[in-house]
């Protein structure tokens, strides 16, 4: 038997599928998770793939434990990943925090189906967005991105590994069922052509290290366990060393710089597909698989004479709060399609802030829009 | 090494100390530093290369352990020490990985991981520092404490069954399984360069006074009366089943490495 390294070609592959290969490609090599429709697919292949490339998968006992042992397998030197839905999204909140406050580099794959609680286990949704930005307790900002097909589910797990080892933070890949289980080709571009980044290391010898203290990107250059660099890493808030300091100025200088460091750096972050906003009228902000269903629409109400643009969100958070202020003072209305009861719309509502109005397209989930109903909605805000 | 400004005299542990933070945040009484103690003892004479040593905690009294040991540590959130613990241990096999937590933290928020690493033998080693309650929160009932035993949340006597710690972990599959108290401080210190040194998933129970918060509710108002207590009370019984080795009120404690 040939073992498979790395995987370089055309295939026919499905969303999740594509996922896994992007993690493997981006130099994913440690996998924990715990089985959940409709993301298992992603365990799946994880579980067949990494060890053709010297990796490790572990089933976990739940997502608690499937997002702690890959922050420690991060600590360990490796970059690491899990993937779930909604319901185990809920359970890893918790150590999305650690994360967060550790500045552990890290990739969570959450495939959304319909909500809330156990909901739809096998059909669509849009409904864990404003979760992926504030689900965990506390002040802090986060990187999530939202791919519209299996090709852009892999090269999106390529970007966010390489977002997380930057910044030192998990990134977040916002899915769904209807794109994970979609089949499609998929491009995997030789190994050589990728572009792959890994956190920065210490500079310093161990006795001058401070783990947390951040170079001119306010990012900390980053030791692993086990390279004798001694360091305490903990959830508390923390000084430069590390070390627990339980006052307001602490708190202060840390969780500034844990939000600074994203929101600076916004242009770097930032993805943002662009359609005939030029001249618009109205113009459809979506993201996922709601973009691709109102692109459909978009073409439609242009070939009516509706001049309608079209804005699609690739990084959803942080969210691009500039360039939609700018749109806002041309057009008449923004139309917003997602699979949920209205989550994006209202950060759309926010920073278009009362300068055009913000319609919400809402799906409960289950399936994706009618391309009609947004086109309906294009033509009663376009009139 | 700053013990200028704690006004410390030098200890022989100290290089493996974060002297630096010291005062310790812990009670006077308490068995804690005993427990560090005995761990850095038993580590010293594991020989094992200490840039290669963890130590995960999880969040309580005992999961502040790990900050105050000069080894890569990680304090990290309730219960998930030990989960957390696996992640690092099979991306790095080089690393011995040691778990100090509490009995709250690994047998009730964390209980199922703790099945469950046992039941796969992940090769790390779990001190679980066992004070019969809750102590970072207040005293609270906790999953060890004994029939009728008062805490803060059980003025009236505790009314659940307690777990059976050793019995637990041998169930569900650990390769090494003992208990001692902190009265036993050579046989614990011993224990834990064996638990160390073993391969698999190593658990050893260790019983802690906890004066402030046990002590006082129960008639044993001191560390040293609950020390006391543990040496009249404690019985060595290496290699029963630890079935048999339950704690009630009041009652001995059956001590001793139980699987090997």
């Amino acid at each position: 038997m040939t073992e498979r390294k790395y995987l370089a070609g055309e295939f026919f592959m499905s969303g999740d599928d594509a996922c896994a290969e992007g993690a493997i490609s981006a130099g994913c090599r440690f996998f924990a998770g715990y089985p959940i429709t409709p993301a298992s697919e992603i365990a799946e292949r994880m579980s067949e793939r990494l060890p053709e490339v010297a990796g490790t998968y572990i089933q976990m006992e739940d997502e608690l434990a499937s997002l702690a042992a890959v922050l420690g397998a991060s600590w360990g030197g490796v970059k690491a990943m899990t993937a779930t839905s909604g319901p185990g999204f809920s359970l890893m909140m918790e150590n999305l925090g650690l994360g967060i406050m550790t500045e552990t580099p890290c990739v969570i794959v959450d495939v959304q189906r319909g909500s809330p609680s156990t909901g739809l286990p096998t059909l669509t949704g849009q409904g864990d967005m404003m979760q992926a930005r504030w689900g965990s307790h506390g002040s802090y900002s986060i990187i999530a991105l939202s791919p519209d097909s299996p090709q852009e589910l892999y090269d999106l797990t390529i970007r966010a590994f390489n977002l997380s080892e930057k910044y030192r933070l998990p990134v977040l890949v916002m899915t769904e069922a209807a794109t994970g289980h979609m089949y499609e080709k998929v491009v995997i571009p030789p190994m050589n052509e990728i572009e792959v980044v890994h956190r920065r290391k210490p500079a310093v010898s161990a006795g001058e290290y401070l783990p947390f203290k951040p170079d001119a990107d306010l990012v900390p250059p980053m030791a692993n366990a086990g390279e004798g660099y001694r360091v305490h890493i903990t959830g508390l808030t923390h000084d430069e060393r590390g070390y627990p300091a339980m006052t307001a100025e602490a708190q202060d200088r840390l969780v500034r710089r844990l939000v600074d460091k994203i929101e600076r750096n916004r242009d770097d972050i930032i993805d943002l597909e662009e359609d005939r906003i030029d001249g618009a009228e109205v113009v459809v902000c979506s993201y996922g698989i709601s973009a691709r269903v109102s692109r459909i629409a978009v073409e439609q109400a242009r070939s009516e004479g509706i001049r309608v643009g079209m804005l699609r969100l690739i990084t959803v958070w942080p969210f691009p709060e500039d360039r939609i202020r700018d749109i806002s003072e041309q057009v008449r209305a923004f139309v917003v399609p997602e699979i949920n009861y209205g989550q994006i719309s209202l950060e759309v509502e926010r920073c278009a802030c009362g300068r055009t109005k913000t319609v919400l397209v809402p799906h409960m989930g289950g399936g994706v829009h009618s391309p009609g109903t947004i086109l309906e909605v294009i033509k009663q805000v376009a009139r | 090494m700053n013990t200028a400004t704690t006004n410390r005299a030098g200890h022989p542990l100290d290089p493996y100390l974060r002297t630096e933070r010291m005062p310790h945040i812990w009670c006077s009484g308490c068995g804690l530093g005993l427990v560090v103690n005995c761990f850095l003892r038993g580590l010293i004479q594991s020989r094992l290369a200490l840039d290669k040593v963890v130590v995960v905690s999880g969040i309580g009294c005992a999961g502040r352990a790990a900050g105050y040991i000069n080894l890569d540590s990680f304090h990290t959130t309730h219960g998930r020490a030990i989960p957390f613990a696996t992640g690092l241990k099979l991306a790095n096999p080089e690393l011995k990985v040691v778990v100090i937590s509490g009995d709250g933290d690994l047998t009730a928020i964390g209980g199922n991981h703790f099945i469950h690493a046992a039941r796969r033998n992940v090769d790390i080693t779990v001190l679980c520092i066992n004070n019969f309650i809750y102590g970072m929160t207040g005293g609270q009932v906790g999953p060890t404490t004994p029939l009728t035993a008062r805490t803060t949340t059980s003025v009236g006597g505790n009314i659940d069954q307690p777990f059976n710690i050793p019995y637990l972990a041998a169930a569900s599959g650990a390769a090494y399984v003992a208990r001692w108290t902190t009265a036993q401080v050579i046989r614990l210190q011993k224990s834990i360069t064996e638990a160390l040194l073993k391969n698999g998933f190593s658990l050893i129970e260790i019983i802690t006074p906890c004066p402030t918060y046990y002590g006082r509710m129960n008639k044993q108002r001191t560390g040293l009366e609950q020390m006391k207590y543990y040496r009249d009370n404690s019985i060595v019984k290496s290699g029963i089943d630890p079935k048999h080795a339950g704690i009630e009120f009041n009652g001995p404690i059956i001590v001793g490495r139980f699987v090997d």
